[in-house]
């Protein structure tokens, strides 16, 4: 890596940058020998075959070969890694995740049918609430974004620095968090504590009566008949309404009543197990939280761009004709972001339709089940315990790669349909 | 009520020129909002990285690394923790806490280290000082430490071998197979893209068990190569090269090809150089993958020596709550590189993002 990159810094302009080019010079001349040996004997045309070979070779290997080898795994069962030693089990795997008597309660499943349905429940849900929380909250941010906001490049170079963390980072963070005895219940408990005691002070209670007095006498002045308007409007201001409501409340005070907003406390604060509380959902908020947190800024930066990409003289010609901006933005902003917008809504659903990483580290998909994901029930079932069930995690794996390829396809239609137009 | 209508003026509506809309100030306040969300748990994380593991354990909420200060006792056997204790008359005096008896504790004022003298423990404060650990960084790294439980260096250079290893061979091999397929006309050469491109409908995640299966057959479980070989060729790497080389003009390559270069020099000494700019988005994302992979590592390496940082990582925060000082502080080191990289590469990072839509 460094040899590339430092070649694109500067050209000549640093003894180091220039060494490293000077290196990879000499290795590309070092590498010319039997290439060039090569293309005496097969001719200059052919050589494109030998450019190619590393690739294909990879490819093949490491991507087509294990697709063939993932249908007739789903058919093997057995322990061993070794195909030869795999007996041919038919359509068992696929039985076992797909004889259930109900999918939508994945207890009356085998041991593998609940693991797998439990899975695929868990990611829908958290595909179907994080999918568009994510668009939305990127779309917002892109579009005040790309307002004539100053720091542009800062506000968004913020913005995207989570997706540069790596989950297990991400991870280790939000756990730090959120531990029982974590910052944030901490801050929870201090704000519970600091708002109760300071419902009970004075300034408050006169304070909160004013503000109070304030929005009623505007509102007394849009209930208000139009013949009595004038009258109310010069010689009660809601100003000296809540001027007056306030000294009254003041005085009462001092003489000893007992008015107060009391009734406002919350109840003392009780810390949570954020990621532990197996009765509440929020284990699976906070996976929610945590995952879009660390990738909103990547959509956000496409979004950006594809706003940007709408021509400038657009609006220029809707503001000439007298277009009000909300229906610009209506008829101009969104009609054209639509194909960046399907990329990006079919990218983050198989995004997260393959969530592993941030949600393992973080809550290894408990408490009991509740976070665990689709991509683990194949990950464990093959490489964790002591029953190394390949069988069975190939067999999920066509599942999943079945809807993982629509869901593609969508994109790729949507994506051409953006280049073209 | 808020209408749709309202809410679409407020984003699209632009700063005037006579000043400063309410809007804008709404803008600001919501960028600030989210600002402070992606910063704050960071530098919290920082902050807590750099706190003894007393505090840590106590989860002191103070932002600043607090630690109470010690004094060693007389005979020098231990350290005695400092009081501050608040006398009946209200004046307050530094005391070093001797041990407890009953209700009450026995300790002795610094002024006065020969008297020992017993007050009420609901008069004594603990006397806290500023005193920032940098042992958490230093102890798993250069430090001697008694349990090396986290061997940071040799993660760390097993993360950097896979990262810097891996985006070398991912840029020559997708360069030459992006080479081939826009400057020469062969047979096939159509469908040849077509394929390559159609790998990317096969995401990793669902072919983990007979990749695992192909990597264990060739002998590379448990090696830094079956992390790195299994993904040097990636179809958006040839994709984007790709389009790139196609915009550079043929009679440059003719030219050379005039002069006698054969074909292999004019890839290394001309192709190469012309699609720095191609390249290098091409290495900034696979630096950025290689560094942060965290599931085919999980499954290919199972021993420790062979441990990336993020396995590291992930597997020394499984373990143990008592040494979340080290976890914390080798947390920060982990993500340090990427930020560097990022505040200096900015630029070159969003906008490289942004036009090729990849991550």
């Amino acid at each position: 890596m460094s040899g590339i990159s430092e070649q694109s810094a500067k050209p000549a302009a640093h003894p180091v940058s220039d060494a490293v080019g000077w290196a990879w010079g000499m290795l590309g001349d070092v590498l010319d020998g039997p290439f060039r040996a090569l293309q005496k004997h097969i001719g200059a045309n052919k050589m494109a075959y030998v450019f190619l070979l590393p690739n294909l070779l990879v490819f093949g290997l490491f991507s087509f070969w294990p697709m063939i080898l993932n249908f007739y795994i789903a058919f093997t069962g057995g322990q061993s890694v070794i195909l030869a030693e795999r007996p041919f089990v038919g359509l068992g795997n696929f039985r076992e995740l797909l004889d259930c008597p109900s999918y939508l309660d994945p207890k009356t499943c085998p041991v593998a049918g609940f693991s797998f349905w439990t899975g695929i429940w868990n990611t829908l849900f958290f595909a179907v609430v994080q999918v568009p929380i994510m668009v939305v909250v990127a779309l917002v941010t892109a579009i005040i974004l790309n307002r004539d906001i100053r720091g542009r490049g800062f506000w968004r170079a913020v913005y995207f620095y989570p997706v540069m963390l790596s989950p297990v980072v991400v991870a280790v963070i939000w756990d730090w968090i959120l531990k029982r005895r974590g910052i944030l219940n901490a801050l929870l408990e201090d704000a519970t504590n600091g708002w109760n005691s300071l419902i009970t002070t004075r300034p408050f209670a006169v304070a909160s009566v004013f503000l109070i007095g304030f929005f009623a006498g505007h509102l007394f002045l849009k209930v208000l008949p139009a013949r009595l308007k004038p009258l109310y409007e010069t010689q009660f201001k809601p100003l000296m309404l809540a001027a007056g409501l306030a000294v009254v409340t003041a005085v009462m005070m001092l003489q000893g009543s007992s008015f107060s907003f009391d009734w406002l406390a919350l109840p003392d604060y009780r810390p949570v197990n954020w990621l532990i509380d197996t009765r509440s959902g929020w284990p699976m908020f906070w996976v929610i939280f945590v995952y879009t947190w660390a990738h909103l800024g990547f959509y956000m930066l496409i979004l950006l761009a594809g706003l940007q990409a709408i021509p400038k003289d657009l609006y220029e010609a809707a503001e000439m004709d007298g277009t009000p901006k909300s229906r610009a933005f209506w008829r101009i902003t969104l009609p054209l972001l639509m194909p960046t917008m399907i990329v990006v809504l079919v990218l983050s659903l198989i995004r997260a339709f393959q969530v592993f990483d941030e949600v393992y580290v973080l809550t290894g998909g408990g408490p009991g089940q509740a976070t665990k994901m689709i991509i683990q029930h194949v990950y464990e079932s093959a490489f964790i315990g002591d029953a190394k069930r390949y069988g069975i995690a190939a067999a999920s794996s066509v599942l999943v790669a079945g809807i993982l390829l629509i869901l593609t396809l969508i994109q790729l239609t949507a994506t051409r349909k953006k280049a073209g137009g | 009520m808020i209408t749709t209508t309202d809410v679409s003026s407020f984003l699209t509506r632009r700063r005037s020129p006579h000043g400063w809309h309410w809007t804008d100030w709404l803008s600001y306040a919501y960028l600030a909002v989210g600002v402070l969300l992606v910063l704050l748990p960071i530098f919290w994380m920082f902050m807590s990285s750099i706190k003894s593991p007393r505090a840590l354990v106590e989860n002191d909420p103070r932002l600043l690394p607090y630690e109470q200060l010690t004094i060693p006792a007389a005979d020098g056997s231990r350290q005695l923790g400092v009081f501050i204790w608040t006398k009946p008359d209200g004046s307050k005096a530094d005391v070093a806490f001797v041990g407890p008896r009953g209700a009450n504790a026995r300790v002795y004022e610094l002024a006065n280290p020969s008297e020992i003298i017993e007050v009420p423990r609901t008069a004594l404060a603990r006397k806290d000082i500023i005193q920032p650990r940098f042992e958490n960084y230093t102890d798993p790294t250069i430090g001697s430490t008694q349990s090396r439980t986290f061997n940071f260096l040799r993660y760390f250079w097993n993360s950097t071998f896979v990262t810097v290893v891996a985006t070398l061979l991912t840029l020559v091999v997708n360069a030459m197979a992006a080479f081939a397929l826009s400057k020469y006309k062969f047979r096939g050469r159509d469908a040849m893209v077509i394929v390559i491109v159609s790998t990317l409908l096969i995401p990793p995640t669902v072919i983990l068990v007979p990749l695992f299966m192909t990597v264990s057959k060739l002998g590379m479980l448990n090696s830094l190569w079956g992390v790195i070989i299994p993904a040097i060729a990636t179809p958006t790497g040839v994709f984007l090269l790709r389009q790139y080389m196609l915009t550079i003009p043929d009679e440059l390559l003719e030219a050379a090809r005039m002069d006698g270069a054969s074909e292999w020099k004019i890839f290394w000494r001309i192709m190469l150089p012309l699609s720095l700019p191609a390249l290098s988005v091409l290495a900034i994302l696979s630096v950025m993958w290689r560094w942060n992979d965290f599931m085919w590592p999980l499954i290919v390496l199972t021993q420790s020596e062979v441990f990336t940082l993020q396995l590291g990582l992930s597997t020394f925060k499984g373990e143990l709550n008592d040494n979340m000082h080290y976890l914390l502080a080798m947390t920060v080191l982990t993500l340090l590189p990427v930020t560097l990289v990022f505040v200096f590469l900015q630029k070159h990072i969003t906008t490289g993002i942004a036009n090729t839509g990849l991550k």
